[in-house]
């Protein structure tokens, strides 16, 4: 096999119509090698979520134009319906939400939703479905699974829920997992876990997760490679090392100044002035101006070009011309 | 689930004995001499004291009450006033066909305000949504007894495909001729339901389909259709309470319909008792249909508990 990436994003838009329009992702490209994991980083409607929901075709299409292409393991998801679309959900690609309390449907077992999910990919009976269902609590650690398979959400915790999300969403060995903040509604040591969990599986199953994040101690806990996500484009990617080390973007810079001093879990990315673009038309311009320190006149101009610092890494903005010049 | 059964029917045990006091007491709080109607104008003290007498009307009120419970439980509800035969077996019969009218309007409107319901919840804001709307805001504002005169009209005096009165001749049976006195009614009584039913599901439809859990359903690479399923699974313990107190609203909220069709039930029952003052008769009525009530809220708590995994069983 060659190199070619797990997941091509190129040049992706997505715009929701409704009382007002809203420019969630504005030509976002992204690629993602097999085994790999990667933070999205970002503000609260930096359109990290937006992405990841493209991702599985689950925004809601009457309100919603896509234009750009995506592929995972060189199929376009783009034109998948039906059948096709739903063998690709949960299949190739699985998803694991920031509220198990609210993912799971409340009537039904937990064992009967993960099992439900393997007879659909699968196409196995449901005794032996619940028997992989049970493997995957088992994987998943959760005490006593036996028990636990027959449980219904709510007779279980937080943090109980979430290693039952990751089952399901791990339960038929999917090449991508999308995480959506899948910590942020858990206590500061239950967080902890289900983060080496996550990093356990990955590891133990090879596949490539987006792991998204407001907050920069999870994403330094968990990820190889970090994206930072501003008015639906990414402004800056890079090792989550070379980030940390030395950020180029006034915006990563801000982010972690806010909060990488003490590397604090839990604290949010929200110290920056001044508040993020309302999205209402196609950015044409840097879109963090507003709030840059180095604002020049040339940034309200044009679109900010990707510069790359360095191996594997790239930055959008215009301070970087002048050192490539300096 | 057996004890939680249990429970519930322990709580039923004083709100039906509350209610049957609230039966007992109404016939002493109603206005007027209860013997008035039975009695010859001309009655002499003397005549009036041994009628008094006879019905029970002397002793003081608590003991009144505990013969009248002792019996009562025994199905012996006292003699009607007017007709002299056995209230019970009067209120039985009207039972009978009440239940007969209302299960044949719930036939109807259930799966039909059900379908509708569905349908609009997921056709939200489409016209679809919007057609449906307009029939159960029509069907719940409707006067209902002047939707059944306009049937009459129509179907009997105009067309003279069916009957307008009554339940057919002699005892009921399961013949056509029986089953064609029960259209009107039913259709007319079912007008109401269809239309609070469809407005329920459609909320409740609705609701569920746009919680994080459908978006996560569809994010494991379910079809439409289990998705569906889910939602129906959702649905039905609200879904089902609402039907419950739907059937128990035709059951006793039918005296308009009732009159107006002539229908033997207990609605028609309460209405004649109401008009001939005769009090034997509309306590054992309103008892038997409060206690009715009782046990229907009892069986849609047990239903509902036995679908829906969060109501705590134990
Ligand atoms: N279905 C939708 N219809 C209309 N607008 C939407 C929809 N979903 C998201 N948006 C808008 O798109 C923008 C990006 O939202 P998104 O949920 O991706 O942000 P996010 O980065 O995930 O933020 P958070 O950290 O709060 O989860 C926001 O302005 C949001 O209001
Ligand atoms: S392009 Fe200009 S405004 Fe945008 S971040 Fe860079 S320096 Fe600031
Ligand atoms: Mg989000």
């Amino acid at each position: 096999m060659t190199s070619s990436p797990l997941l091509q994003i190129r040049d992706l838009n997505v715009r929701f119509h409704g009382e007002r329009t809203v420019h969630a992702i504005n030509g976002l490209n992204l690629s993602l090698g097999h085994g790999e994991m990667l933070g999205l980083l970002g503000e609260s409607g930096s359109g990290k979520s937006v992405t990841l929901k493209t991702l599985l075709r689950l925004l809601p299409p009457k309100r919603t134009m896509i234009d750009g292409s995506i592929e995972v393991n060189g199929t376009d998801i783009m034109t998948l319906s039906g059948k096709r679309l739903s063998r690709y959900r949960g299949g190739d690609v699985s998803m694991v939400f920031q509220e198990p309390a609210l993912a799971l449907d409340p009537v039904y077992t937990v064992g009967e939703q993960i099992a439900e999910t393997v007879m659909r990919h699968r196409g196995i009976g449901r005794r032996e479905a619940m028997e992989v269902a049970l493997d995957m609590l088992v994987k998943v650690r959760i005490p006593s699974p036996e028990r636990r398979l027959k449980n219904y959400p709510h007779e279980m915790s937080g943090g109980m829920r979430q290693r039952a999300m990751i089952a399901l969403a791990l339960s038929c060995r999917p090449k991508l997992l999308l995480a959506d903040e899948p910590t942020t509604a858990l206590d500061a040591t239950v967080q902890i876990q289900i983060l080496l969990l996550l990093r356990e599986l990955q590891k133990e199953f090879g596949m490539s997760i987006i792991f998204v994040t407001h907050d920069i101690g999870v994403a330094v806990e968990i990820a190889d490679r970090v994206a930072v996500m501003y008015a639906g484009n990414i402004v800056e990617e890079g090792s989550i090392h070379d980030i940390i080390r030395d950020p180029r973007h006034p915006y990563t810079r801000g982010l972690l100044s806010a909060n990488l001093h003490d590397v604090a879990r839990g604290t949010r990315l929200e110290a920056i002035p001044g508040a993020p673009p309302a999205l209402n038309i196609k950015p044409a311009s840097c879109q963090f101006a507003p709030r840059c320190a180095h604002v020049m006149p040339a940034c309200t101009s044009a679109l900010p070009p990707f510069v790359s610092p360095g191996e594997g890494r790239r930055v959008a903005c215009l301070l970087e011309r002048g050192r490539e010049l300096a | 689930m057996l004890v939680y059964f249990l429970r519930r029917l322990l709580y039923v045990c004083p709100v039906a004995l509350g209610v049957s006091i609230i039966c007992f007491m109404l016939v002493h709080i109603a206005p007027g001499d209860p013997l008035t109607s039975v009695m010859a104008v001309d009655a002499t003290a003397q005549e009036q004291a041994a009628m008094r007498a006879a019905y029970g009307l002397d002793k003081p009120l608590p003991t009144q009450y505990a013969i009248w419970l002792g019996k009562a439980v025994q199905g012996d509800l006292g003699k009607s006033i007017a007709s002299g035969r056995p209230v019970a077996d009067e209120v039985g019969r009207a039972v009978k066909n009440s239940l007969m009218l209302a299960f044949a309007a719930s036939l109807l409107a259930f799966p039909i305000g059900t379908s509708l319901g569905f349908l609009a919840g997921y056709f939200r804001d489409s016209w679809v949504d919007r057609l449906v709307m307009s029939i159960a805001i029509a069907g719940v504002s409707l006067p209902n007894y002047w939707l059944g005169i306009v049937l009459v009209i129509i179907f009997s005096v105009t067309l003279g495909w069916l009957p307008a009165m009554g339940a057919g001749a002699g005892d009921w049976a399961w013949d056509l001729t029986h089953l064609s006195h029960l259209v009107l009614p039913a259709v007319t009584l079912a007008v109401v339901p269809i239309g609070i039913v469809a407005r329920t599901m459609r909320a409740l439809v609705g609701e569920i389909y746009s919680m994080d859990f459908v978006q996560a359903l569809y994010a494991k690479g379910l079809e439409p259709l289990d998705v569906l399923r889910h939602v129906i699974r959702n649905v039905a313990p609200t879904g089902l309470s609402v039907m419950g107190i739907q059937l128990g609203y035709l059951l006793g909220g039918s005296i308009l319909i009732e009159t107006v069709f002539n229908w033997p039930g207990t609605g028609f029952l309460l209405s004649s008792a109401i008009f001939q003052r005769d009090l034997p008769l509309l306590q054992g009525t309103i008892l038997v249909l409060a206690l009715f009530f009782v046990v229907l809220n009892l069986a849609v708590d047990v239903a509902q508990a036995a679908i829906d995994p969060r109501i705590k069983r134990s």
